[in-house]
């Protein structure tokens, strides 16, 4: 388990990653993927149970990107944890690659599910925690959402199924950077109260800060017995590069020439 | 269909505990014995079709072998990506039933006619497409299905051909002849082999000998059958309960093609690309729609003549 500065070590490595990656392979997201960097460095530096020699390993706990579109965010946590050699990374968004911008299980040790449509993951991930109930296995199922994604019916319908089954053992975090595609969540289709949306449909919720390494931990190793977690994850798209925060430009944009130099420069001085 | 269907879903649970049955809030009363008997082995969804698509393929990623059940377009059209991306992508053992196949429910409206699914399931990779013809091979492709790797469709008609029986085992990507002929071949697929049965014995009356085959699996498809009847009849004529585009009709014609091989005569019977704002009976819209055994005799006449 890593201790909180080994934390915020990961986390600046996977934004590293992010921009290499986005950069290298002409890609977009990285906003999304810098918004979740500490969610999953987080998760698999000190909460989840995984065995990167064995990745089926039965009793593992199982994490399942919702919002695949921040794929390169999840090959990078996975080579950072030994499921593959960092140098693959680079082959992301590659021709005859296999590390398709939105995250793909075929090929990916680590890797669960594949998405890139949104409003599928919460379902499959309740799928999951119900095998694991029905088999009485002890381990947890995470779930990342987007805060955008929540506006898809299949989300409430998988919320309507996992409370109803008391599916303790699933935990959803929503990355709420309050940013889709085109405007702010608000502009599009609020969402607000959020907390209130998920605590009406029977849910146990909080809301942290979703970039605070110690208020994560302690909140993804919560448990409510009969109720299904809700992590409202209060994070800023595009966090740790000062010209990509809240700045929306950088859901499609790529890092490329000076724009990518500015961004590498500053993640280094960081790391100084 | 559905009875036969029900009784093999329950024998294969009484030995397989991984079976697990969803169902999305369908088949009033159908199912209570089942789920008094394996409860946990059913689940009540709700009306809630693409979570419950997203749901099987969680329990069947952790090894569960599933069965969905909905009416119709319901689980089929409503969760399509949910089938493509979760199911498909990740080739896991998801049987998906659909009751109600083509005017099965004809008299509840075009939300119900169900005359598209075999054409937009065959188009998936990593699925299997049954239309089964007779409650034989309804029961049979229960069972084939679920104890198959891989992702399944099974089409349940209200009908079904009840005079034809075979005794060849029931395998996914073959067919079933049953009756022999050299001046045609009438294939049909799901219950309408009912009509095409009666048409073929009016025919034969009248001096034609057709060959009458069921073609209970779509995808893979018995491409044996369709060379054997290519060669050696006078011809195919596909029926099905089904919009024309893509289903059993062009799924002949492109083995035909690909095999470089022409029937000597060749007919689509089905529906012509329209939604039936009309509605009756099956046998009511069969008729309507020029897709019942007298259709067929009329049809085949004018194209041997």
């Amino acid at each position: 388990m890593m201790n909180i500065s080994e934390l915020k070590n990961l986390s600046l490595r996977l934004r590293k990653h992010a921009v290499n990656m986005t950069n290298a392979g002409k890609s977009s997201h990285v906003g999304s993927i810098l918004s979740m960097a500490d969610i999953i460095a987080v998760l698999y530096g000190s909460v989840m149970n995984f065995r990167p020699n064995e990745p089926k390993w039965t009793d593992r706990d199982r994490l399942i990107l919702s919002k695949g579109h921040a794929g390169a965010g999840i090959y990078s946590i996975l080579a950072e944890m030994g499921f593959m050699k960092l140098e693959k990374l680079k082959a992301h968004c590659k021709n005859g690659s296999d590390l398709s911008g939105h995250v793909s299980h075929r090929g990916i040790p680590g890797v669960e599910i594949s998405t890139g449509s949104l409003g599928h993951g919460l379902s499959v991930a309740a799928g999951m925690a119900l095998a694991s109930k029905i088999n009485n296995k002890k381990n947890k199922v995470f779930v990342i959402m987007s805060d955008g994604e929540c506006n898809e019916g299949s989300i409430w319908e998988a919320a309507l199924f996992a409370q109803h089954h008391k599916l303790d053992n699933l935990i959803s975090v929503i990355d709420r950077n309050k940013l889709q595609s085109i405007n702010s969540t608000e502009e599009t289709l609020k969402l607000e109260p959020l907390l209130d949306k998920w605590k009406a449909f029977g849910w146990s919720v909080v809301k942290i800060d979703g970039h605070n390494h110690q208020e994560l931990y302690k909140n993804l190793i919560h448990f409510d017995e009969g109720k299904p977690l809700c992590i409202i994850a209060e994070t800023i798209k595009g966090k740790g590069i000062s010209f990509m925060e809240n700045n929306n430009l950088w859901h499609y944009r790529s890092p490329q020439g000076e724009e990518y130099e500015a961004a590498i420069s500053e993640l280094e001085n960081k790391n100084a | 269909m559905r009875d036969a269907f029900t009784t093999a879903l329950t024998k294969l649970a009484e030995k397989d505990k991984n079976i697990v049955f969803l169902t999305g809030d369908l088949g009033y009363g159908v199912f209570d014995n089942f789920e008094s008997r394996f409860n946990q082995q059913y689940f009540n969804v709700g009306i809630s079709e693409q979570n419950m698509i997203g749901l099987a393929t969680g329990l069947a990623l952790e090894g569960k072998k599933i069965v969905t059940y909905s009416i119709g377009n319901f689980g089929t059209l409503r969760c399509l990506e949910q089938i493509r991306n979760d199911a498909c992508y990740h080739d896991v053992n998801i049987t998906i039933v659909a009751n109600g196949g083509g005017f099965s429910y004809g008299p509840l409206g075009m939300s119900h006619h169900t005359t598209e699914d075999l054409s937009i399931m065959r188009a998936f990779p990593n699925i299997s497409v049954l239309a089964p013809c007779t409650e034989h091979d309804a029961s049979e492709a229960t069972t084939a299905l679920i104890n198959k790797e891989g992702v399944g469709y099974l089409r349940l008609d209200k009908d079904s051909a009840k005079d034809c029986f075979s005794k060849d085992p029931f395998v996914i990507g073959k067919s079933r002849r049953y009756k022999e002929g050299k001046d045609l071949t009438l294939i049909a697929t799901g219950g309408i082999l009912s009509e095409a049965y009666i048409a073929r014995e009016e025919l034969k009356k009248l001096g034609i000998e057709a060959r009458l085959v069921g073609m209970h699996s779509i995808k893979p498809i018995d491409v044996d059958e369709i060379k054997d009847s290519t060669q050696n009849t006078g011809g195919i004529v596909t029926i099905e309960e089904h919009n024309k585009d893509g289903g059993l009709g062009s799924a002949v014609s492109e083995v035909c093609m690909d095999l470089k091989m022409i029937p000597k005569k060749f007919l689509r019977i089905g529906l012509d690309n329209k939604f039936s704002s009309i509605v009756g009976t099956q046998q009511y819209l069969r008729s309507r729609y020029e897709i019942d055994n007298k259709a067929i005799v009329k049809k085949v006449l004018e194209l041997i003549k």
